[in-house]
This record gives structure tokens, sequence and C-alpha cells, in this order.
């Protein structure tokens, strides 16, 4: 067994949650810069220009990427070797992120209750998902993402006799029914498989992963770069004003499911899409 | 493409010579509001009372800033999604509000009402927070204070960037980037 205190998690909790709002992720920032690169529109260039510079000041200035900080989603691989001592996790996190939240003066965006809805002025609660893995550390990978995107999340329950283009159109209806709002272009992470509720949690773990990387599996990995291009070619562009990138990435994660059925769960995220992880 | 030096009160005459997809460069006071503030105003208004703000040739900015870092006006501020406004806009807009600066698109009432009343929709570009605060003097809220970031606060902008997203005459700039799109 190996000792982790909580208070180890918090601080890990804290610096990441500065890090990922401050220094865009790398994965991202180059993605930009090839699209950047692509653009001929003198307005699509334009707007990826000056995210380029956004995330040059946000970096140096340490000033958030975006307003919306977030509803910070934690991510936890605990090994199963691992005992974690001096208190209680949940506490730890929450109290990690409110410290982030307090010293990177990051807006704190959480309300109490979904309908009287006051301003919990910390930033807490976070989201957390927890999964028991093997091996005696714990992978803690945190992403603040805001709700301009989120909100034009979706989730759809398929039939199984469902074909490859189904699930193709409900994606591209999906990133059209988002337009500008969402801030394109933008990463997709999808779910699929597994239960309703499963679905949606690997839509959202897919968007914590490189967007520079496809799918292990083959199949899974062409629908990706089926499903990037086909967005592509739409021409919705950057903020919705015209041009070859609509979508930088697109992240499949997959997980067996149920005979009578085929959930399939599209997590929008925006330009800004954020993160940042440490193995402890 | 036009850029255009634009300063706050923005008159009729103003905006009127302002075309859809311009590129403007604001500069003067504007006010943010979002979600809260913008129900508290409806309050307001439905109790029959009059609005403690003048919005007359205003600007609103859907917008609920970061806290400022030390030695900064402002922390990270870019725009909110608009349409999340669009039930209440309408009526600032007969009580004299001019201008709006969000994201994405409105709803047809909006934009009818865009062209009854002579005002126009900025768009500012998503997710250019650190960017975009950069181009503010002076934050300060004034109204709503409880609301924390979702309070009115009044800004003091130079050059902010935006672009013409639908005019007096209510041309829509994504009308037209949908037009583009297959």
């Amino acid at each position: 067994m190996r000792e982790i205190t909580v208070s180890q998690i918090r601080d890990t909790v804290r610096d990441l949650c500065l890090k990922a709002n401050f220094e865009l992720r790398k994965d991202v920032l180059s993605a930009i810069k090839s699209a950047y690169k692509s653009e001929t529109l003198p307005r699509a260039k334009g707007i990826l220009k000056d995210i380029i510079e956004n995330a040059r000041i946000a970096r140096d200035k340490k000033i958030a990427i975006c307003q919306d900080t977030g509803m910070v989603s934690v991510f936890l691989d605990i090994g199963i070797d691992v005992r974690i001592t001096g208190g209680n996790l949940e506490d730890a996190i929450n109290d990690g992120v409110l410290k982030a939240y307090d010293r990177g003066c990051l807006r704190k965006s959480v309300v109490d209750d979904p309908i009287l809805r006051n301003n919990t002025r910390t930033n807490t609660p976070c989201v957390i998902f927890t999964d028991i893995v093997d091996g005696d550390k714990i992978n803690v990978t945190i992403a603040p993402k805001g709700f301009g995107s989120e909100n034009k999340s979706r989730i759809k329950m398929f039939n199984p006799t469902s074909s490859l283009e189904d699930i193709k159109k409900f994606v591209i209806d999906v990133v059209k029914d988002a337009g500008a709002d969402a801030c394109p272009p933008l990463v997709l992470g999808i779910g699929i498989g597994g239960t309703f509720e499963k679905a949606a949690n690997l839509a959202k773990k897919a968007l914590t992963k490189p967007i520079d990387k496809n799918n292990a599996k083959r199949h899974i990995a062409r629908l990706e770069k089926e499903i990037k291009s086909e967005i592509n070619a739409l021409g919705i562009g950057p903020m919705g004003l015209g041009g070859k990138t609509t979508v930088f990435g697109v992240n499949i994660l997959e997980y067996p499911t149920h005979i009578a059925g085929l959930p399939v769960a599209v997590s929008v995220s925006c330009h800004a899409t954020r993160g940042a992880s440490k193995v402890l | 493409m036009n850029q255009i030096k634009l300063t706050t009160p923005i008159t009729k005459e103003k905006a009127a010579a302002l075309k859809v997809g311009d590129e403007v460069l604001l500069s003067g006071i504007i006010f943010t509001a979002r979600d809260s503030a913008h129900r508290k105003l409806h309050d307001i208004l439905n109790r029959g009372n009059r609005l403690p703000i003048n919005l007359v040739d205003a600007v609103v900015y859907y917008a609920g800033p970061a806290p400022a870092p030390a030695r900064r006006p402002i922390g990270s501020c870019g725009p909110t999604t608009s349409s999340r406004m669009d039930l209440f806009t309408p009526k600032l807009l007969s009580l004299g509000l001019r201008a709006m600066i969000g994201k994405g698109g409105r709803s047809e009432e909006v934009r009818k009402a865009i062209v009854k009343h002579g005002c126009v929709y900025f768009i500012a570009t998503g997710g250019l927070g650190a960017l975009l605060s950069m181009k503010v003097k002076s934050c300060r809220p004034i109204l709503f204070k409880e609301l924390g970031t979702e309070a009115i606060h009044k800004l003091e902008v130079k050059d902010f960037p935006l672009i013409v997203g639908i005019d007096t005459k209510g041309r829509d700039i994504y009308d037209q980037a949908r037009q583009k799109i297959k």
C-alpha cells in the first residue's frame, strides 16, 4: 500500500486548475496554429490569429484564457494499491478548486441549487469522477469547461440497427445547432456505447484525450476522421463566420453496450478546450 | 473590410451608418449585463417601476467578467451567448438601448426590434477573454452588486474590437454565413 495524503491531492488539483486556465493545452494550441496556416478567408484567419494571441496573453500575464472558467470536472484514476489518508477526498478536491479560483482571479460560476441559483462564491462543488485502476498511483485530470459549449452538448439513444451514417448525421446536426454559440472551431468528445450516463461520461472524458492521436481501434479511428472531415466540409468556420476549420479535434471513446441499444453522447467543447493532468 | 472607430453614446445616426460585417473599434462606456441582471431589470419593469439605469443610446455587453488580478482593472472578459437574453431584449430596445455586444445569433423577435428602434447588434469573438481585457481601462459594479460577476458593471473601453452582427436594416451576419454553408 502506498500512501497519498489528501493535501497532496488538494495541492495538485489547485495547481492543475491554475495551469489549465492560463496555459492552453499544447495539442490544442498546435492544432489552432495549423488551422491558422490552412485558412484562406481573411476573417477566419484573423479570428485564429486572435485566439493564438489570446493564449499568449493568458500565459504571460496569468489572465484566464476565457472568463468562463467553467464548472470543473475532475477525473481521478486511483490505483488499487493506494491508500488515501489525512481526511476526506472530496473536500480536499473542492478545497483545491477553491484555492485555485481565489488565487488565479478565476470566475466563480457555480450556483448552489439549479432552481434557487445562489452563487456559492467558491466555484465548488466540482464534478468528480473516480475510476479504480491497477497500480499504486493516482492520475489526476482536471477539465474546466465553459457552458457556452456545454449547453450545446447532446445525447441520443439510437436503435442497435442504426447505421454509422445515422450516427454521423446526429453528430453533424449537433455541430450545426451549436453554430456560433459554442465558439467554434470546436473539439468534440464523443461517447458511444455503455448506458445513458456512461456515454455522457465517456464523451466528457474523450475531451481530455490528446486531439492529435486517434482511437486505437481502427474502425473507431476511421469514424473520428470521417466526422472531422465531413463537419469541416460544412464551412461553418471560426465563430460561425465561414472557413475551413469548424472542428479541429474529434475524440471517440467506446464501451460495450446492450443488445437493444446504442447510446451516443456528444460533448461539444469550444476552441479554448482546457485541461491539465498529473500523476501522483 | 471597413474598420470604423466608434465612440459611445451611440446615437440613432451613428447606428444607421453601420453595415453588417463592418469591423468596429468601440471606445467609451459600456455596461455589462447577463442572465440574472436581465431577469432583474425585467422584474422591475413588470412591477411598473422605472429602470434604475439610463439605457438611452447606451451599449450593453453580455458578459460576466472574471475578478481583476493585481494592477489590472478587470480579469478575463469575453462575451457570453446572446440568445439567452433574447426574451428580454425587445423591451430594453424599446426603452432606448441602442446597442448590444455578445456572441452568436439572435431570435427573429430581436432582429425585428433592432430594425424597429434603429439599433445595432455587435459580435465579439468568444473565448478571447484575456485579449479583450486589455481593451478595458476601468471596471466598476454599479447595479445589483450582490450578483457578483453577474452585476451590472460600468466599463470604460478603448478600441474594443467588434463586428456588426445585425445592422439597423436587420441584415444578419449569420444569415450571410449560413447561405454559404451547405
